[in-house]
Parts: C-alpha cells; structure tokens; sequence
C-alpha cells in the first residue's frame, strides 16, 4: 500500500493533532509529519473515528501549521531496528544513535510495544542474581527474570545505586553472557553522563545499550523510551541468549508524560489527575521481565522511581508496587545520617527472594537468617523508639540488646562502600556476626541446627 | 434456542480496547462479534441505532475503519464440558497452551481461534439412567472420570425434559450425541459439550444457609474469621501485604472439591507459579496433586484489559456448572480492582457519566450480582443434590485506602473481611490479617459445628482468645505511655499470652513445608494450650510464683513449636497440658497463696 500523505490538520491541542479526511489509516501505526521547514517529526494514531485522525506526536507540536504540515502515514506501527551491534552504543529516546557512530544495520524491525508473554510459555525465576549489597542479597534477594524497582525521592543516591547493581550484578554459577539495557527518561544532562562514564569508567560501556531521553527532550518522547529499550532488551534476551539487566530512569517522568497525553484527550482523570489505566500502561511494561521456557536468556528489570513528597500511597510508586515482584525503598532518614545506600529494609521487599535463595542456591540457612534479621531488625528500631519517650531505663535488658543490635546492623550491614562488592557469603557472614549480639534464646526464626552450626562458633570465639 | 441470525457491519471508530461498528442494527447487547480481518474476538457493549459499542478482547492495533464486524447473535459463552479440570485458559477460555502451540511463540498473538474443550479426545461415558427414564434438567445422564478425583456429571441441559429415548456408553468425544431426550415428540440430542453465557447466573433449586464451615488449613482464618460454604470474602489490603499468597494458600489447602483461580490483571509469573507448583503438591484430602481438582484462568496485567472484566464471569460460571454437578466448589478472584478497572476503562471510552473517582455508576450493582452467584444451594435435578460456589474476592485499594469504591461497593456485599495491614507485613507477620479490624459473619453460624467437634470448648476458646488479643491492643496503649513496668503481674500475663497468641498460633508462614497448612483439630489442640498456659499461669502468679521464671519456662518453647508438629504427631500437643502443669508447679514456691498482688 503507497503511503497517503494529508495537509488537512485541523486542530492542535497539547501533543495531540487532529487530521482530517483520511481514509485508510490504521489505529496505532506510525505518522511522519513533515513541518513547512522541513524538519521531520513522528508520531502515532490515537483514536480514529471515520475519516477523521487523532495523532499523538513524539516531539510535540510546537511549530506545527494546519497549511505547511505535511502529515503522511506509514502502514506500520513504531518499529525499532534490532541487532546485536546495538550494544556499546548510545541512542536518543527514539532510539537514533547519537554517538555520532554508523547507523545500525538491522537484523530485525521490531514492534516497540511488543506482545503480551504468554503466561503458559513462561519459566519462573528462580537464580539468585549477587548484586554485592547487602541490603538486597541478604535481605532482598533478586533473581534474573524479577522485575525490582527502587522506590526513591529527590536528592537520594538511587543512581549511585544504580550503576553499582549494574557494575557489580553477577550469578554465583560464574560468568554468562549479559548486557544491561538503560533507558533515561527525562533525567537531567549530569544524571545521564554520571552513568555514561561510570560505565565507561569500569568498561561496562561495551556491553550496554544506552537510551537517553533528557530533560530538556521532548516530553512525549517519554512515552517511547522505555518501550524501546525493552524492544531491544527482549532481542538481546531472547535472540541472542544473553543475559539483560534492564535499568529504567526515572519511571515519575515518564508517568507525567502520559498525564500530559491523557489531559489533552480531555480523559476523566484517576487519582491525582493520572489517567485511570496507569496501572495497565505500566504492566504493559514491567511485564516485559521474565524468563521464557527454553530459552537461556533473562530479562531483569530495575524500574527508578522519585515519590512525589517522599509519598509511597502517590499513584506512580502505589501502582508500581502493585505490578513489580517487591521494592526497594530508600530511606531519607538514613540518608541524612550519611548511610549509602540508605535502604529502608522494612518496607523494602522481594517476591520472588524465597526461589533463589537456600541449599545449592545461596546457602541452606540464607532464608532463616533473613527472617530473623529483619525480625530483630524491627525489634530493635521499636524499643528504640519506645527509649525515645520513657529513656533507657524502661527498657528490658532484651529490648536493649535489640536497639545496640539495630544501631549496629544500620552501620555495618545497610552501610557499605560505592565500590563495595560484598560476596553473598560476606553478607551471610556478617549477618551471623551481628546476631551474636542478641541472647540466643530469642533467635527464634532460625532452627536450631544452623544456631549449632553458624552461631555456636562465633559465640565461643568470644568466650575464649 | 433462538434462530441464531448474522449481522454485519463496519468498524467506524477505533479508540484503544473500544469499537464502534456502523451497520449493525438487529444486533443485541453482550453479543460475541468478529472484527477486522483478523477476526478479533470482541462482545457488544451498547447498541444505539446501528451503531454497536465494541469491547475488544484483543490488541486493536492495526485496524481500520471500514473493516468489517461480524456477529453471530450470540451472547459471549463459555463451553463445559470434561476437560476443564487441570487447564489453563485466558480470560475468554481459549487454552494458553494450545494458544501457545497456534502462535508458535511464547507471546500471545492475535486472531487466534482455538477451541475451550478438546474436540477429538474421548471419555468413557458411563450412564447413570436407562431408557425409559423421566428426566428433567439437571438429573445427571451419566459420568465420565475427567481427573483421579473429579467425576464429571453429565447433566440434562437447563430447559430440557422428558424420557430417555436413547443412551450410549462408552468412548466418545464431546461432540458424540450421547443421549437423545424425548419430550412427548420432540427429541433432543444431548451432547457432553454445552454451553452457557457467561453473564447470566445458572439457576438453581433452592438456597441454603452457609452453616457448613469451608475450612482453608489457615489458622487466623479458620479459628477467628472462617468462611462458610457458599459464603463471600474479600481481601483488600495494600501491594504486598500477601493478598495473592493467601489466594494461593486458599487454593491449595481450602476443603473444597473443585477449585477456580482466576488471575485477574495480575501478574504473569503468579500464574506460572501456580501452573509449576500444583501439580506437585498434593491435596490433604484427596492425597493426588492439587491440579487434579483445579482450572486456572488468566487474564494478566499485560493481556488486553477487557478481556480481564470478561474473566471473572468466565470463572464463575464454569464454577456453576460444577455446582451443579453436586460439588463444593471455591473461587479466588485475584484482583477483583483490575477487574473494576477494566470496566472504568470501557465507560470512559463509551463516554458515560463517571461515577466516584471515575468509575461507573453501575459499579456497586456489577460486583453485588458477581457476589450473588456464590451460595449453598439446592441444585437443580430431581436428585437434590448440594452444591456450592464460596468466593473470594482480593480488593487492591490504591495507596491502601479502604475509602475508595471498589473497596466500600465489595464490602457492602461480602460475609467477611479479611484486612491486611501493611504494618505487620513490614514486620513480616504473615498472614497480615488485622485481627483487630477484621470480621466474617459466619463466626456465630459456625461456633455450633465447631463446637460438637470439640466437645462443646470450640466457641469459648475462640471468645477467650479474641478478647485477650483485644487486651493486648489496650494495654499497648498504656505502656506506650509509662513503660511496662506500670502493669500488673496479671496484665503482664496477658500480655504475654497474647503475643504467644499472634507468634506461635496467628503468624503462619505459607512457605514452611509444615506449618503452611494446619487441620481444624490440630489448630484447636495449639489453641487450647495457648489458653491453657495462660489460666494456669495467671494461677501461678496469683500462688506467688516469679514472673520471669514463669515467662521463660522451657514448655514455652515447645508452645512456640506446635505449628511445626506434622498432622500425624499433633497427638504431641495434648501431653503439653501435664508438661504446662509439671513446670509450673516447679516454679511456685511452697505455701504460695493466692492474695499476691
Ligand atoms: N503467609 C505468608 N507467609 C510467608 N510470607 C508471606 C505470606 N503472605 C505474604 N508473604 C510475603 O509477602 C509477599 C507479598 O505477598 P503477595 O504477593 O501475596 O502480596 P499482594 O498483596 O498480592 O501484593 P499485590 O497487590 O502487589 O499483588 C510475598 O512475596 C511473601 O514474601
Ligand atoms: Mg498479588
């Protein structure tokens, strides 16, 4: 079918334009809009109702003329070339390379949105991913397939997080192919070129593909991105075997995007103005994570997120939360105490931690030691609270032992070095280690078998 | 049956899951059409003039206007049939494995059209009337084994009398007639394969009280908030709280014979968990693999969104048709707010007057006559047989919010509440259940049943208990405010036995290979002897002995470890009252009398 090219735009309204006596347009497929300087636009139909065409376009519609535009549409929905060269290169939120390399020479054109994986074809995740921070090996165990968000707010270290999980992530069996997929939406020029050099830095450029869509880009753009870089994720996934872990920054971004789009159609809004299928438009996306049956590749994905006002109950982290397999959430408070990385453990959490960890996977009393560091954890933090409004003295001698417990676990277990790589034995070790300082009699989450064997020791270590 | 008439029309508009088809006049509401030249799979929302609302059950990317739309005058339906047990369907009952097998992909493509019920395999029918037989609709004709444990009855379609004029045994496929009805003349040709319309309710007989407990091996569940029998239950509670692991626990360990687990915009690898873990696991009542009593329907979060509000009725009446066999039949709704939101989603395409928070007025009434398809009933056929249909429902409140629609509308229908608090699931107490917020109004119903089991003790353990965790909750207060040391040694005593309460009988860790499910008779054995220690022990601390003692007693370490007692030693628990007896005496000191303060 030839390409039909129209100059009937009849209304503009916020990124949407309304072309008018088209006829055989398809809903969904891609439009390239021609302005009367030439420049080259793109965008893609919203709604169609007879002859008349509601557009969404990606770089906005500032400079747009009902007369000068040429609107033409293609046939086809957004594609993305695909090719294994891909990785080591840079390209923009539309996925053109900007790393003034050569242009990619295609395998395959893919559709951005993908398809829904079949939930019969699925394998479930199950191995352990060492990322070398406590937090989230001992605590919040990730597998390859998870989707695990970091819940953040302005002013955290969720990049310095970030790049260190994408530096340091590894699995115990040794090494594999794998690459790391990031997509920027709408993050600042200085935020993005932190992770570019970091990555180029410690030599993890060669194996990641980068999408940068910056502040100062379009915001509809936005709303591509993270489809594109999952576009090439599932190519490199699933095509080519390989490993990927996929870094999306910042999800709040992209959210405001889609408010914009919805605004504009004059949709009945959600909470807090979001359109009401945020929620699918999101899984649409994190869903893309997972394994499939018989293939050997992975995709991983680690969604940033800024809560409005340090707000969990805001729509973008509430429905994250609701779609992604468990959060880490980063504490201010322990920030402003100068703790990286300032994990909040207690709401922080991994589904999918109980199949990976354990006998043959991490070790047998990884599971036990977890539960009861978080119990002791909680404990701790409350009798602490509780000496903040009666003192010290009220507190039984236990609930003294768990506040020191939970002073110390903060400094040594959440605290770590940027460029430490604690190995998951390391972790286990020193989970042990500050266990002793609690009487034995209240580890109540561990069996007794693994007291004998990994407490035993330590406490008559310090006997002697 | 009516005259079943084809009408087509074209697409006019397209705006996401909606289409608007001109030329359809003649075509009625919730009727199944084809669109596009793919043959999308879609149900008639609305009808103005000849303009047909569309809900689309597929990806509508592509289409265009002037495409033709095809329907077949009939109502969205589901195919029963043998064969439903241990499948895994999408929300419009297409089989993920053969969808799977037509796509050649692990992605779901469009335009796939595979059948609900395997056409060529054959049963053994084995009849259960003869000919000559008066039957009317819902007798059954005959069986056939569909799993190990699930006998399949062949029952006389709704509308259907008359005498048995003809009746085959033997293998045939769902498609073989066999048996022929014959109604003074007109005859009528029974099929193992029938169908029914998802959105209306199957009639039954009569209704019955929920008197019978349905009991799910969870203790804080099954002791403090239980469900009966063709009662209703939702689950509301913020992400993470466990919402979807007590669905999952429901389903495997809850004392029905039939089990529907619909995933309703959830997840994908929930669902493949299920898929991978049931069968492996065997059920305590039948000792075969949870699967062979179990039909899975999906409809995640990434699947095109209407066909997520059609999954939930899918479900339901499949469930029905297994009521109407004569089973207990259970259905987890997991989440019934994707469901809502689906709906939202299409009203505000169709453009209508938004309602709270931008759902449709009709809300409230949608969910009540989704609830209303659940009960204990009579079932239809002269027979009488029981069956019954127990739903429950988990609600997904946006920022944890109870206030907000789908919560207060399903509320307002369901027997029981089960709130999950986002605090103790940040303490990692499991099941998150508040037992101070929760409720289920079958509690009273049910005290009788449990207590001619447990000789007449059930109901004021259950009470005694209650209260003492009501206590606890008061009590907190007080040392909130001035320290522990402000409570008396009998307060102290509560509170102890309260928190033995929620650690070693409430908190249930659904990942322990024992203590994921408990039987009624062991949980009424740990909770005898929680109530036990602490009567005895409030008796020792009145005879003066010494709290600390009393507290760290070494018996209270094997309270701690009843939950861990597999079902065959929990005859284990019963010696702990001597023990419980033997220890304290050892801690009262002699000539101990009973004005201690
Ligand atoms: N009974 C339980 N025993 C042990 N762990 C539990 C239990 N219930 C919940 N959990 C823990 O809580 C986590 C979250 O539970 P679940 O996935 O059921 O939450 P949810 O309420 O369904 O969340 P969402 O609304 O996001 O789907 C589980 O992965 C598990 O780690
Ligand atoms: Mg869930």
């Amino acid at each position: 079918m030839l390409p039909r090219e129209y100059r009937t735009i009849s209304s503009i309204s916020g990124p949407l334009m309304m072309v008018e006596k088209t006829s055989d347009v398809r809903f969904d497929e891609l439009v390239e809009i021609t302005l009367g300087n030439g420049e080259k636009r793109r965008g893609r139909v919203l709604e169609i109702e007879k002859d008349r065409a509601l557009v969404q376009v990606f770089e906005g519609t500032s400079g747009i003329e009902n007369e000068d535009t040429k609107v033409r549409f293609v046939g086809k929905v957004l594609t993305l070339p695909v090719s294994k060269d891909m990785l080591g290169r840079v390209f923009n939120g539309r996925g053109e390379p900007i790393d003034g390399g050569a242009p990619l020479i295609a395998e395959q054109n893919l559709d951005i949105n993908g398809m829904p994986m079949n939930p019969f074809s699925r394998d479930f995740p199950s191995e352990f991913i060492q990322t070398g921070i406590s937090t989230i090996d001992g605590l919040n165990p990730m597998v390859r397939g998870q989707k695990l968000p970091i819940f953040s707010a302005s002013g955290l270290p969720h990049n310095r997080m970030a790049a260190q999980i994408a530096r340091q992530a590894t699995v115990i069996s040794g090494h594999e192919d794998f690459a790391v997929v990031f997509a920027a939406m709408g993050i600042t020029f200085e935020e993005a070129s932190f992770f570019m050099e970091d990555f180029r830095r410690t030599g993890a450029l060669q194996r990641t593909v980068l999408y940068i869509n910056l502040a100062d880009d379009p915001a509809i753009e936005r709303i591509s991105t993270p489809r594109i870089a999952l576009t090439a994720a599932e190519y490199l996934a699933f095509e080519c075997n390989m490993h990927v872990v996929v870094i999306l920054t910042d999800l709040t971004n992209y959210c405001e995007a889609l408010r914009e789009i919805s605004a504009a159609r004059k949709e009945v809004p959600g909470r807090r103005g979001y359109p009401g299928y945020l929620y699918t438009d999101l899984a649409t996306m994190y869903e893309r994570a997972g394994r499939l049956k018989g293939k050997s590749g992975s995709i991983t994905q680690i969604p940033i997120l800024t809560m409005p006002e340090d707000d969990k109950t805001h729509p973008i982290p509430d429905l994250t939360g609701y779609i992604t397999e468990g959060q880490i959430i980063l504490s201010r408070s322990l920030h402003r105490q100068g703790i990286y990385p300032p994990v909040d453990v207690m709401p922080s959490l991994s589904r999918l931690k109980d199949k990976g960890i354990g006998k043959d996977k991490t070790r047998e009393d990884h599971a036990d030691l977890m539960n009861q560091l978080f119990a002791a954890y909680a404990r701790g933090k409350e009798a602490k609270e509780l000496a903040v409004i009666l003192g010290e003295g009220a507190l039984s001698d236990e609930d003294k032992a768990f506040a020191k417990f939970s002073s110390v676990f903060e400094d040594k277990y959440i605290r770590q070095g940027e460029y430490e790589n604690r190995t998951i034995h390391e972790t286990l070790q020193l989970g042990w280690d500050l266990l002793t300082m609690i009487p034995v009699k209240e580890l109540k989450r561990i069996r007794d078998a693994y007291i004998e064997k990994y407490l035993k020791p330590l406490l008559n270590k310090g006997d002697a | 049956m009516p005259e079943k008439k084809e009408i087509k029309g074209v697409i006019e508009r397209i705006s996401g899951s909606l289409v608007v088809a001109g030329g359809m006049e003649g075509a009625s509401m919730q009727d199944v059409v084809h669109i596009g030249e793919l043959g999308l799979v879609g149900e008639i929302l609305e009808v103005n003039g000849d303009k047909a609302s569309i809900q689309v059950y597929e990806e509508t990317s592509g289409l265009m206007p002037g495409e033709p739309v095809v329907s077949m005058g009939e109502p969205l339906s589901v195919e029963l049939g043998p064969g439903i047990i241990e499948q895994f369907y999408d929300g419009i009952q297409r089989p993920l494995e053969l969808i799977e097998k037509a796509a050649k992909s692990h992605y779901i493509s469009r335009g796939i059209s595979v059948p609900a019920i395997d056409r060529s395999k054959k049963w053994n029918f084995n009849p259960k009337v003869k000919v000559g037989d008066d039957v009317i609709a819902g007798d059954i004709l005959g069986v056939v084994q569909e799993t190990v444990v699930v006998e399949h009855r062949i029952m006389v379609p709704y509308g259907v009398k008359g005498k048995v004029s003809k009746i085959e045994k033997g293998d045939h496929t769902v498609e073989d007639v066999i048996a022929v009805i014959d109604d003074n003349g007109t005859k009528y040709e029974v099929k193992m394969l029938q169908r029914w319309p998802v959105r209306k309710p199957r009639p039954v007989a009569r209704r019955l009280p929920p008197n019978v407990p349905m009991t799910t091996g969870q203790r804080v569940v099954d002791a403090f908030f239980p469900v009966a029998l063709g009662g209703t239950a939702c689950v509301p509670g913020p992400f993470g709280s466990g919402k979807t692991v007590i669905q999952h626990q429901f389903a495997k360990w809850a004392q029905a014979q039939i089990v529907v687990y619909v995933g309703c915009g959830e997840r994908g690898n929930e669902m493949t968990d299920v898929l991978l873990e049931f069968p492996e696991l065997d059920d305590p009542q039948t000792g075969q693999p949870l699967m062979k009593r179990t039909t899975l329907i999906a409809n995640t979060s990434n699947m095109p969104v209407a066909a997520r509000e059609a999954s939930v009725y899918t479900a339901i009446t499949l469930a029905e048709y297994y009521r109407d066999m004569g089973y207990s039949v259970a259905l987890m709704a997991d989440s019934t707010s994707r469901w809502a939101e689906a709906l939202r989603e299409m009203s505000g395409r169709l453009e209508e007057m938004p309602g709270e928070e931008g759902y449709p007025a009709y809300l409230g009434t949608r969910l009540a006559s989704f609830y209303e398809r659940a009960g204990r009933c009579i079932v239809n056929g002269k027979e009488g047989r029981e069956g019954s249909i127990t739903v429950i429902g988990a609600v997904s409140p946006p920022g944890g919010d109870l206030s907000e629609p789908v919560t207060q509308n399903t509320l307002r229908v369901t027997k029981v509440f089960w709130g999950l608090d986002a605090n103790l699931a940040y303490q990692r107490h499991f099941p998150a259940i508040n037992w101070l917020n929760s409720y289920s109004l079958y509690t009273e119903r049910l005290d009788p049943y449990w207590d001619e089991k447990f000789d007449d003790q059930w109901t004021s353990l259950r009470v005694e208990a209650m209260s003492l965790l009501e206590q606890e909750a008061q009590l907190n207060e007080v040392v909130r405010l001035v320290g522990i040391d402000a409570l008396s040694r009998d307060e102290r005593m509560v509170m102890e036995t309260a928190k033995s309460l929620r650690e070693d009988f409430l908190h249930q860790n659904a990942f322990h290979e024992i203590d994921t499910y408990a039987s009624m008779d062991k949980q009424f054995k740990m909770l005898k002897t929680i109530v036990n220690f602490h009567h005895a022990g409030l008796d020792a601390l009145h005879k003066n002995a010494p709290m600390n003692k009393l507290f760290n007693l070494p018996v209270r370490e094997q309270i701690a470890r009843m939950r861990y007692l597999e079902e065959k030693d929990i005859g284990q628990i019963d010696k702990l009252e001597d023990t419980i007896k033997e220890q304290i005496n050892g801690i009262v000191p002699v000539g101990g009398d009973s004005n201690a303060a």
